[in-house]
């Protein structure tokens, strides 16, 4: 496709704005991390000690120097911004090693959860709507059934599950964090909720686009009914889906922490929970920066699927 | 020549078919026992008003009503096959090979995500017609027979991206796909301008020529009469009259038809033509309006430019135009929620609007916003779904601070002045008739006591005979309380009684201003001799038949 001058100053405009917007959320994530750490209670020089028993006073003041903790609070923020401005994630005080490594260790895990949980949960939602939305009965029974999956708490799926499959039935491993089969459980318990979410946004979409005169003429062409849902109407409801799957983004690392817990994984929830709780300022900066990250990808990749599905979204933003 | 085969009891045929919704008491049957025959090279027409049962029998002949409807008749046959006892499977092999089906508007009878080459393909694939490549020249065959040009640039277009008059076409493309002997229009015309309307109808001609049957559905007489051979006209779900067209146009039998003949805006006199005396002032002003949109490559589009209009006291001033000409970002302007580009508008010899950079605060608006009120096209999408009618009146009283006491006396007496009966008050729109509902927006309007009111399409989706009935009410309305109308429609025809001033817009531009009463009968632009043309052919349902 050959590009107008014209046209590629519009794309190089919009991916300024988009890269601009992308540093603002990178920035609002680190600040708000700062804020937060310092606002909660408890000592930093613990953590960094590692627990060893009562350090003398002399000791507690060289390691307030050595990482600056002695410092007024604003220029250890300007210091805190500058060093994740450059790259520097620095080391964590708890694990005592570079936060990049732990990030390298503990955040495939996490990734893979969160993508087979959502797929788990698209996949739910996607039969369990296109199936069911206006046939007499079923429409009822899913549609509940979404509600009360929407409204189960992770950790109480998890143990359920844990109780039931690992510890009852023998079926699967209750913890661990290597091989597919110790991947299920966990995945269940993140994807039952969500998928009840989107099923339910879905279904919305789903059911006023079986109203549109266009449905009435592709049953009219000849094709059947569940042709007609999965060819047209599904399309047209895939978008609400996928808004919410941007938000699910963030949503799940959250309600990761629970579930590997619960699962005894790793993982970045696991180890942002004990960052958070040990006051590792760098640690928990480097975790909420590279969740910042996969949510700012998230949104680039819900707009571009946005405009996958329905061509008309980028005429009118244009 | 007919290019299908016929069979000895070929056609349609159908005797006393009944539908029947819902079960016990609260079944409705939408459709009694109605009879009829269709036959190859044939046109009959089905008309009726909203409820009349027209749509639920064109359903029913595809299998298309759904499992909550129960359908019962003596003969349902296509070429002498039953189709009573029609599985799934069976009614799928006919619809689009042996029935095509065309509905009103491409813009959403056409999935408005696909491309139109693509909707038209999937009418091929259903049938599992040849192979890929085959499929993509029979599309573009397909899209030329059916009257588009350069079909090779459109076939991967959205119907949003064709205009009206194309994209109907890709839809009756659609539905010749497989070649069906027969076709069931269900008012494939209404959702059009005027002008394309009648390009419509040829075509539909030249199909009827090529020896389909068409069973064509509409609200108005008038428009089929051009076309059908015969006439049937059903009335809540009864056929209360069928006959040869022009038997039917000429001496109609039943009340009902010729109530419907009547209710024709075609039919009904031009009001005479009345000067404005020099010394009156304008209530309304406006000079040299332009508004413009900035598109996807960067320029500019004209939406609006150079509009300059005056509307006298106790006079309608109608602005005619086909969609996207510029007319409802006119009433926009008007209003005052658009700022013009350049010109301004005086309401009430004041300013009201002045182009963007000198423009005027809604604060020096608010007190004259009273005096001017609008009623649209669709009026239940103006009401709070929530509420009453008599919510709807004791807002817009509250507007204009009338004491709580007196509300209720003034929602009778507004409800009396356009002749609905006080028992509507608790009721929500959503219950009521089309025609109840505008009548509900007209009573709204007059609540704030407007010397203007801005009527944007106002009839245009009610039926014929309401549409006469609303009509007549402005018309009453506008005696006894001395309004001023700035009436914007699509359609000569609806304005031809109620307009005294017209102004015909095309493109943005107005080509043609004068007395209504002028330019009717004597239009000089050649746009202008194309709608009056149209109308006229449309309208006027007793002229001779197009053949």
């Amino acid at each position: 496709m050959i590009l107008l001058p014209h046209t590629q100053s519009i794309l190089l405009k919009k991916l300024m704005i988009r890269v601009g917007g992308a540093c603002l959320v990178l920035f609002a994530a680190t600040t708000l991390t700062f804020v937060t750490l310092h606002l909660a209670p408890g000592d930093p020089v613990t953590a960094i000690l590692g627990g060893s028993a009562n350090p003398t006073p002399e000791t507690i003041q060289e390691i307030r120097a050595e990482y600056g903790l002695d410092q007024p609070l604003m220029v250890q923020y300007a210091l805190h911004l500058w060093h994740v401005l450059s790259g520097h994630l620095g080391s964590s005080f708890s694990q005592h090693m570079p936060v990049k490594d732990v990030l390298w260790q503990q955040a495939p895990p996490t990734l893979k959860l969160m993508l087979s949980s959502l797929a788990l949960a698209w996949g739910f939602a996607v039969l369990s709507v296109t199936l069911s939305a206006r046939k007499p009965v079923f429409d009822s029974v899913f549609s509940s059934l979404e509600t009360f999956f929407a409204g189960l708490p992770q950790f109480w799926i998890g143990i359920i599950l844990l109780w039931l499959f690992a510890y009852q039935l023998g079926l699967l491993p209750p913890a661990g964090t290597h091989g597919f089969s110790s991947l299920i459980l966990p995945s269940l318990s993140l994807a039952i909720p969500l998928g009840g979410f989107l099923a339910q946004v879905m279904r919305e979409t789903f059911k006023t686009t079986l109203d549109q005169p266009f449905v009435l003429t592709a049953r009219a062409r000849g094709l059947s009914d569940n042709a007609v849902r999965f060819r047209h109407v599904l399309r047209h409801a895939l978008l609400p889906g996928v808004s919410l799957s941007t938000w699910a983004i963030g949503a799940l690392v959250g309600n990761a922490v629970a579930v590997e817990f619960i699962f005894s994984r790793q993982g970045l929830g696991r180890q942002l929970f004990l960052a958070v709780s040990m006051h590792d300022m760098p640690l928990v900066t480097g975790i909420i920066l590279f969740i910042s990250v996969i949510y700012v990808l998230a949104s680039f990749l819900a707009d571009t699927l946005y405009v996958i599905i329905d061509p008309r979204i980028q005429e009118a933003r244009a | 020549m007919n290019a299908f085969s016929a069979a000895p009891q070929s056609g349609l045929n159908v005797k006393n078919l009944s539908v029947k919704f819902g079960l016990g008491d609260v079944a409705h049957t939408a459709v009694h026992s109605l009879s009829f025959s269709l036959k190859l090279g044939e046109v009959v027409a089905l008309v009726g008003e909203s409820g009349s049962g027209k749509t639920v029998t064109a359903r029913a002949l595809l299998g298309l009503l759904g499992s909550n409807a129960q359908i019962s008749a003596e003969h349902l046959s296509l070429n002498g096959q039953s189709l009573l006892a029609n599985t799934e499977q069976q009614w799928r092999k006919l619809r689009g090979a042996e029935i095509g089906f065309i509905l009103q508007d491409a813009l959403v009878a056409l999935d408005p995500l696909r491309s139109i080459g693509a909707e038209i393909s999937e009418a091929l694939t259903a049938h599992k017609w040849g192979t890929k490549n085959a499929r993509e020249e029979r599309v573009l065959q397909l899209l030329t027979q059916a009257g588009i040009p350069s079909a090779k640039d459109r076939v991967h277009l959205r119907a949003d991206q064709l205009s009206g008059g194309l994209r109907q076409r890709a839809l009756i493309a659609n539905a010749l796909a497989m070649n069906p002997p027969f076709l069931i229009a269900d008012e494939p015309t209404t959702a059009l301008d005027p002008s394309v309307q009648v390009q419509i109808l040829e075509l539909l001609k030249q199909l009827r020529s090529a020896g389909h049957g068409i069973l064509i559905i509409s609200h108005d007489l008038g428009f089929v009469s051009r076309l059908a051979d015969r006439v049937i006209v059903m009335h809540h779900g009864h056929m209360v009259e069928e006959g040869r067209t022009e038997d039917i146009l000429s001496a109609p039998q039943h009340s009902y038809t010729r109530k419907l003949l009547d209710a024709e805006p075609g039919r009904r006199p031009p009001r005479p033509a009345t000067p404005v005396s020099p010394t009156t002032l304008p209530l309304l002003e406006a000079h040299n309006l332009s508004f413009s949109v900035k598109q996807q490559d960067g320029t500019r589009k004209q939406i609006v430019q150079d509009i300059s209009l005056s509307l006298f006291p106790g006079r309608t001033l109608a602005v005619i135009g086909e969609s996207g000409s510029g007319k409802t970002s006119t009433a926009r302007m008007i209003m005052g929620f658009q700022k013009p580009e350049t010109g301004f508008i005086d309401f009430l010899g004041k300013p009201w609007s002045r182009s963007e950079k000198t423009d005027i605060p809604e604060f020096s608006r608010r007190s004259r916003r009273p005096r001017l009120a609008a009623i649209y096209q669709d009026p239940l999408s103006s009401f709070d779904p929530r509420w009453t009618v008599q919510a709807i009146l004791d807002d817009a009283l509250s507007v204009i601070h009338v004491p709580k006491t007196e509300r209720l006396t003034r929602i009778r007496a507004l409800l009396d002045l356009v002749r609905l009966p006080a028992t509507l008050l608790g009721k929500n729109p959503l219950h009521l008739s089309g025609g109840q509902r505008q009548r509900v927006a007209i009573a709204r309007a007059l609540a704030i006591e407007p010397a203007v009111i801005l009527c944007d399409e106002p009839v245009s989706a009610l039926d014929v005979s309401v549409q006469a009935q609303i009509l007549d009410l402005l018309e009453d309305l506008q005696k006894r309380l001395n309004l001023s109308y700035l009436f914007i429609s699509h359609d000569l025809n609806v304005v031809r009684n109620i307009a005294d001033d017209l102004i015909v817009m095309q493109a943005g531009r107005i080509i043609e201003r004068g007395s209504a009463h002028n330019i009717l009968t004597h239009p000089r632009h050649p746009f202008t001799q194309q709608l009056v043309a149209a109308a006229h052919l449309i309208g006027d349902a007793t002229g001779d038949r197009v053949s």
